[in-house]
C-alpha cells in the first residue's frame, strides 16, 4: 500500500513552555511494497513522524494518506487502519503481557475479529517467520525467554495481524550482529512477499544494503529523500545531518583518497567486492 | 496520549520565586493557604489576590499557564459553588422556583468558597511551578530533621519519596509507550463498560508493573554500587541557607498575615 505524507507538522504541548516543534512541514511519498529507511540523529522526529503515520499521534497539520484514505477523517473506520498498517515499536519486548507465546501473539489479530481457526494458524505461520518453534514455544511464558527471542516474540505478534504495511522504530538497535543480520534478512523476505516497510534505523550499513528508498531527518526537518546510492555516497550532507557513511562507503572513501578510483555509487559489501576485484584483475571466485 | 498534564509540573527557571528557598517556601505556602480560611472581609481577598498575582509576576510564569491550573479544577469549584449555593440554608430568600431556593447568605457563601478554592489551587500550584521535586523533599527531609531524634526514619522517607517522585515522569512516558503499542495492536480504553474497560487495561499494566520492577530493582543495584548507605554522615550538595530575598518573603507574608488577622 502507498502512504502520502502532505506538509505534515507536529508540535508537542504546545501553549507550554515545553512546547516543542518536532515536525516542520515534513512532505513525502511511499509506494506500493517498496522498503524504506528512516536516519536521523536523536530528536530529529523519526519516532514521531512514524507514529502519526501509524494514527498514533493525533492532533497534527498536514494530511496522512494510506492508499489514498485520510483515517484522521471520522467518518473513516480506524478498525481498517489498525489491519492496514502493523507497528513494531523500539523494544518492543516489553509490550509482552500474556500467560503464553501463543495467547500474546494471538491478542492482535483477535482484537481484529479474527476466527479463532484463522488466528491459530496465522499464529503458526507468524512463529515461523520468525523461526520460533511453534509445538515448543507456544505453551511458554514469554516472560521465560531471552531478550532477542521476546522480541521474535513481540514482532510475530505483529506480524500475526497481517498487515499490509509494516512500520518498525529502531528494531534492530540492542541486537547481536546476527540478530541484525537475520532480522533483516526476514523484513526483505516480508518486504518481497509485497509488504510496504518502513524503518527507522541508525545502522547505516543494513539500510544501504536492504531498503530501496531513504529518507533523512533533520531537527524536524526531511533533509534528504533518495535512493541508498544517492544518500549513501553524499559524504557532507549527511554529516551536516549528523550522520555517517555506512563503512562500506567510509572505506571506499578511504581507497579514492589514496587515488583509487572507485565510483560514488559504491556503498555495498558486493559492490565493492565486484569493483576491487576488477581494478585487481583478480578472477571472480 | 498522557500529554499536556500541567498539575504538579515544575517549570525551571531563575526568578525570584525560583531562588526563594524551598523550605521558606513550603513553610510560607502553608501559612498562606491557612490564611485564606481567616479572611473575613473583601478587601482580605482583594490583598491576598495582589499578593497571588506579585507571586505570579515573579515567577515569570506566564499569567496563562497559572490558570491552566485553575482550569483543571473546574469541576472541584464548580461543585463547591453549587453546594453552598443550593443547600446552605439562610435568611433572605433571593430566587424562589419549585423546590429551589436561593438564600443570600448562601449564595456569598458560594461565591466566597470558590474564591478560596482559586485562590488555594493557585497558591500551591506556584509552590509546584517553582520548586523542583527534589527541592521539595529534600526541604521535607530538613524540616522534619527534629524527628530522626525519636528514631523517626526521616532520611529514608525522603529517600522514597523523591525516589518516587523521580520515577512519576518516567512511568508516564512509559505508560505513554506501551499504551500506543497496544493500541497498534488492536487494543483500544475508550469505550465498553468499566468492566471490560479495566480488562482491557491489563496489556498496559502488566508490561507496566514488569518494568516498573526492573527499574526498582537496577535502581537498587546501581546505588548498592556506588555504595549507597543511610542517613547518618552524609552530606549534602546543596546546602539550604536563608537570604536576603528569604527574609523580604517572610517580611511580605507577615504583614499580610497582619493585614489578615487585624480583620479589616
Ligand atoms: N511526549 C513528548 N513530549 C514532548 N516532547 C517530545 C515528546 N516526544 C518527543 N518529544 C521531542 O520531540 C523531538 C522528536 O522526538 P522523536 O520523534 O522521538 O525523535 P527521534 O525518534 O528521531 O529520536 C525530540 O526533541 C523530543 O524531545
Ligand atoms: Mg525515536
Amino acid at each position: 500500500m502507498s502512504i502520502k505524507v502532505e506538509n505534515l507538522s507536529y508540535t508537542y504541548m504546545p501553549g507550554t513552555p515545553f512546547e516543542h516543534q518536532a515536525l516542520k512541514n515534513v512532505s513525502f511519498e511511499i509506494e506500493d511494497a517498496d522498503f524504506v529507511g528512516i536516519v536521523g540523529h536523536t530528536g530529529s522526529g523519526k519516532s514521531t513522524l512514524v507514529q502519526i503515520i501509524s494514527g498514533l499521534i493525533k492532533g497534527y497539520d498536514g494530511k496522512v494518506l494510506i492508499n489514498g484514505i485520510d483515517y484522521a477523517d471520522k467518518k473513516q473506520d480506524r478498525k481498517l487502519l489498525r489491519r492496514q498498517v502493523g507497528v513494531v515499536f523500539q523494544y518492543p519486548e516489553y509490550q509482552l503481557f500474556e500467560e503464553t507465546i501463543e495467547k500474546d501473539i494471538a491478542y492482535g489479530p483477535t482484537k481484529l475479529g479474527v476466527e479463532p481457526e484463522e488466528v491459530e494458524r496465522r499464529v503458526r505461520a507468524a512463529m515461523d517467520l520468525v523461526e520460533l518453534d511453534y509445538d515448543l514455544y507456544r505453551n511458554k511464558s514469554p516472560f521465560s525467554l531471552s531478550g532477542g527471542q521476546k522480541r521474535k516474540v513481540a514482532i510475530a505478534g505483529v506480524l500475526a495481524m497481517e498487515p499490509s504495511i509494516l512500520i518498525m522504530d529502531e528494531p534492530i538497535a540492542g541486537l547481536d550482529p546476527m540478530g541484525r543480520e537475520n532480522f533483516m534478512r526476514l523484513t526483505k523476505s516480508l518486504n518481497e512477499c509485497g509488504l510496504t516497510i518502513l524503518m527507522v534505523s541508525h545502522n547505516m550499513d543494513n539500510l544501504a544494503e536492504y531498503t530501496r528508498h531513504v529518507l533523512v531527518m533533520n531537527d524536524g526537518e526531511l533533509f534528504m529523500e533518495g535512493t541508498p546510492e544517492e544518500i549513501f555516497s553524499d559524504y557532507d550532507k549527511l554529516r551536516a545531518a549528523s550522520l555517517n557513511l555506512p563503512e562500506v562507503a567510509q572505506f571506499a572513501k578511504l581507497l579514492r583518497a589514496k587515488g583509487m578510483d572507485i565510483p560514488q555509487n559504491v556503498i555495498r559489501y558486493d559492490q565493492l567486492k565486484a569493483v576491487l576485484m576488477e581494478k585487481l584483475g583478480g578472477k571472480q571466485l | 496520549m498522557m500529554q499536556n498534564v500541567t498539575i504538579g509540573q515544575y517549570f525551571p527557571g531563575n526568578s525570584f520565586m525560583h531562588r526563594l528557598d524551598a523550605r521558606l517556601k513550603l513553610v510560607l505556602t502553608i501559612v498562606l493557604i491557612v490564611m485564606i480560611f481567616f479572611v473575613r472581609s473583601i478587601l482580605g481577598y482583594v490583598s491576598v489576590a495582589v499578593l497571588v498575582a506579585a507571586m505570579i509576576l515573579g515567577s515569570k510564569i506566564p499569567f496563562k499557564m497559572a490558570l491552566k491550573s485553575v482550569k483543571s479544577m473546574w469541576l472541584v469549584i464548580v461543585m463547591a459553588f453549587v453546594l453552598n449555593a443550593f443547600f446552605v440554608k439562610g435568611e433572605t430568600v433571593l430566587v424562589e422556583w419549585q423546590f429551589i431556593r436561593i438564600y443570600r447568605e448562601s449564595l456569598l457563601r458560594a461565591v466566597e468558597m470558590a474564591v478560596r478554592l482559586v485562590l488555594l489551587v493557585m497558591i500551591s500550584t506556584m509552590l509546584t511551578f517553582t520548586t523542583s521535586a527534589k527541592e521539595i523533599t529534600d526541604a521535607i527531609e530538613s524540616l522534619f530533621r527534629p524527628l530522626a531524634k525519636i528514631k523517626f526514619p526521616v532520611h529514608e522517607m525522603a529517600l522514597m519519596m523523591s525516589i518516587a517522585l523521580r520515577f512519576i515522569p518516567t512511568l508516564m512516558e512509559e505508560t505513554d509507550r506501551i499504551m500506543k503499542a497496544q493500541t497498534a495492536r488492536g487494543a483500544s480504553f475508550d469505550s465498553g463498560n468499566l468492566f471490560s474497560r479495566i480488562k482491557d487495561m491489563l496489556p498496559v499494566l502488566i508490561p507496566l508493573f514488569i518494568s516498573a520492577f526492573k527499574r526498582a530493582e537496577e535502581l537498587a543495584l546501581a546505588m548498592e554500587a556506588r555504595c549507597y548507605h543511610g542517613g547518618d554522615n552524609r552530606t549534602r550538595l546543596k546546602v539550604f541557607k536563608l537570604k536576603g530575598i528569604d527574609y523580604l518573603a517572610m517580611l511580605i507574608i507577615a504583614a499580610e498575615m497582619a493585614f489578615i488577622i487585624s480583620g479589616i
